[in-house]
């Protein structure tokens, strides 16, 4: 499944925050290459670094030091609006908790990283926006505002969002973290369909169960990598998805 | 990031919001409303004192004796008697002066038949009614020759004749009494009504100042003089004219005080402007300050909106918006409600004008100048009170943001 293409290489990369005066090293030289159509999890207990590597995966932030390249450009020199065009061209977010805006409909919802693009026309903007809906199973709830949805309609929403900009690369921290189980399998399976298509997604979580459905796992644990496996045989999840007992009492 | 997207964000922002958004409009709405109102009135009632005051006769002179010492002694207006006919002679010669009239008058009981009335007699010439802005409606106007002799003919003021002829008989041609002298009425003035000080102006009567002078007082100086000004621009230069003639008749040397006062209507109507001014500038002030509450009330809600909106906020800037794009949201979003409720509070305000006339029968001058201003004023008042909480919504760290519970 994996390309040649380097879509993210990191290379000693080093965090540290000043908390109280106390030096915090959030990272101790983390270094791999994530590949055009890998689906990689990243692993960790809470402190182990995962969050502030996805932070600098999502040029949200910059390292203390190491070396960040993404899609072949380095991002560690970029200032700070360069970082946010970056974000606005290469990136999809997907967030634990949706973050969606409130009263906006599902299409304006996934239109919004595009208002920030002005090389796109409003009409191309709702086009690609409807599309994107498509993509993720929502073509019957394209006017539904944000508060109408169920959690799992508003993570696809959320997901159609971070589609709509065709990144390079899904950075997906918890995103079925608050979703019930059948609702996980569901937006896992989406995952799964969407790496089909020849997506590179990184899905961070704490949930080591999910590590079987990806392609490869890193584990992170006191800001190093302690294991990064390539799993040749994902399960299907929607076939755990279907295993799952329907009926509610 | 264009400005189109900007205002479909901003608006789309608002939108969600409608009620806030209308309660932080109200403050700009009754700010500017007050403004426009206030400023309405004040110039208004400015415009009224204007219009008494010409009605008057805007380019009157009157010039008085005054300032006169004997040995040191300064005496009192009363015993002056340093103006005189020749002097009345001299000003007749000036181009300046459109129409001259000495001036005499002495109070005292009018009676005709079973009636009788206490008035003031002012012994004038035929320019007075230029002057003062008079009109004989019935009958005539005394002319020179009724000055040459002295005649004993009267005009008559309304309130005058409302009293010495009850019965509604026609006064022209009938003889009343002032004091001991019987006079002719030769005519009737034109109602004027009261003055802007409430004085009675049509309880008057007119008579040739000879006529005064010789038969009722016995005295051979004047009491004043009355003049006007060919235009009302030219009053000052008039002014100086006169009291430079006047110097010479009177062989004032250099260093000298005059020994005549000259008072203007320019005067007093700058008095009574700048009375009026006082009130703008106190009811604009008011005004003013409720405008600020409102530029308050926008920071406030604003502000409030950032702290309620961080994770918004951290989502568009983890999506791709730059410090600068979430700057000018928020700045946007001041603006329309400023600018919204600008539009809103000109047309309350120019319908509380309308209003203020309709009922209250207050003269209202509503003033471009104040529905320029305060729409200027509320604009600059949106972008300053919204650029701080704009400025702190643009500098939040995206990665906390979007973390915000």
């Amino acid at each position: 499944m994996s390309g040649d293409k380097e879509i993210i290489r990191v290379e000693r990369l080093r965090r540290e925050f000043i908390v109280g005066g106390e030096k915090v090293k959030a990272l101790r030289g983390v270094s791999f290459t994530i590949r055009e159509g890998e689906f990689v999890t990243i692993m960790g207990t809470s402190g182990s670094g995962k969050s502030t590597l996805l932070n600098l995966l999502g040029c949200l932030d910059t390292p203390t030091s190491g070396e960040y390249v993404l899609d072949g450009v380095s991002v560690q020199s970029m200032s700070k609006n360069q970082r946010a065009f970056t974000r606005n061209r290469k990136i999809g977010f997907v967030f634990q908790n949706y973050n969606l805006l409130p009263k906006t409909t599902a299409v304006e919802n996934v239109e919004l990283p595009l208002l920030y693009n002005s090389s796109v026309s409003a009409r191309e903007r709702r086009e690609r926006a409807i599309a994107a809906l498509e993509a993720v199973g929502l073509s019957e709830r394209l006017y539904h505002k944000s508060n109408q949805m169920s959690g799992g309609q508003q993570q696809r929403v959320a997901i159609a969002r971070a589609l709509v900009n065709d990144p390079v690369i899904i950075l997906a921290d918890e995103a079925t973290g608050n979703l019930d189980t059948r609702t996980s399998f569901s937006i896992l399976t989406l995952f799964q369909e969407l790496h089909a298509r020849g997506r590179t997604i990184i899905f961070v979580t704490h949930n080591p169960e999910l590590a079987a459905y990806s392609s490869r796992n890193i584990v992170l644990r006191d800001g190093k990598i302690v294991d990064d496996t390539v799993n040749l045989t994902p399960l299907s999840a929607r076939e755990a998805y279907e295993a799952l007992p329907t009926d509610n009492d | 990031m264009n400005i189109v997207n900007l205002l479909k964000i901003a608006l789309k922002a608002l939108n969600n919001n409608k009620l806030r958004c209308f309660l932080t409009m109200l403050g700009i709405i009754i700010g500017v409303a007050s403004v426009i109102t206030m400023l309405a009135i004040g110039q208004g009632s400015k415009d009224s004192i204007k219009a008494q005051i010409s009605e008057m006769g805007s380019n009157m002179i009157m010039i008085h004796p005054g300032n006169m010492q004997r040995g040191g002694v300064r005496q009192s207006a009363d015993d002056m008697q340093t103006l005189r006919v020749s002097d009345y002679e001299a000003l007749q010669e000036l181009p300046g002066v459109a129409a001259i009239s000495p001036s005499v008058n002495t109070g005292g009981q009018l009676v005709n038949g079973n009636n009788n009335y206490p008035s003031t007699i002012y012994g004038v010439t035929p320019d007075y009614l230029d002057i003062r802005k008079l009109k004989v409606a019935d009958g005539t106007m005394f002319g020179e020759h009724d000055i040459r002799t002295a005649a004993k003919v009267c005009i008559l003021g309304k309130t005058v004749v409302d009293n010495l002829f009850p019965d509604g008989t026609d006064p022209v041609g009938r003889v009343v009494r002032f004091g001991s002298i019987p006079l002719t009425v030769i005519g009737v003035l034109e109602p004027k009504g009261t003055n802007s000080m409430g004085m009675d102006q049509d309880d008057v009567v007119i008579a040739p100042y000879t006529t005064v002078m010789k038969r009722m007082l016995a005295i051979d100086y004047i009491q004043g003089i009355f003049a006007s000004a060919s235009d009302e621009e030219h009053t000052d230069e008039t002014i100086d004219e006169i009291t430079e003639t006047l110097r010479v008749t009177h062989k004032l040397k250099d260093g000298t005080d005059n020994d005549f006062e000259i008072r203007s209507q320019q005067e007093l109507s700058e008095m009574m402007s700048s009375t009026s001014d006082m009130m703008t500038v106190l009811l604009a002030c008011i005004a003013g300050i409720s405008l600020l509450v409102g530029g308050i009330g926008i920071m406030n809600i604003m502000y409030v909106s950032v702290t309620e909106r961080t994770r918004e906020i951290g989502l568009r800037m983890s999506i791709g918006a730059r410090g600068i794009d979430i700057l000018s949201q928020f700045l946007i979003e001041a603006i329309i409600i400023s600018v919204t409720g600008g539009i809103i509070g000109i047309l309350l305000g120019l319908l509380a004008s309308w209003l203020v006339t309709a009922i209250a029968h207050w003269p209202v001058s509503v003033q471009m100048y104040s529905v320029g201003l305060s729409f200027v004023v509320c604009t600059v008042t949106g972008v300053f009170f919204g650029w701080y909480p704009a400025k702190k919504a643009s500098s939040l760290d995206p990665i906390e943001a979007i973390r915000y519970e």
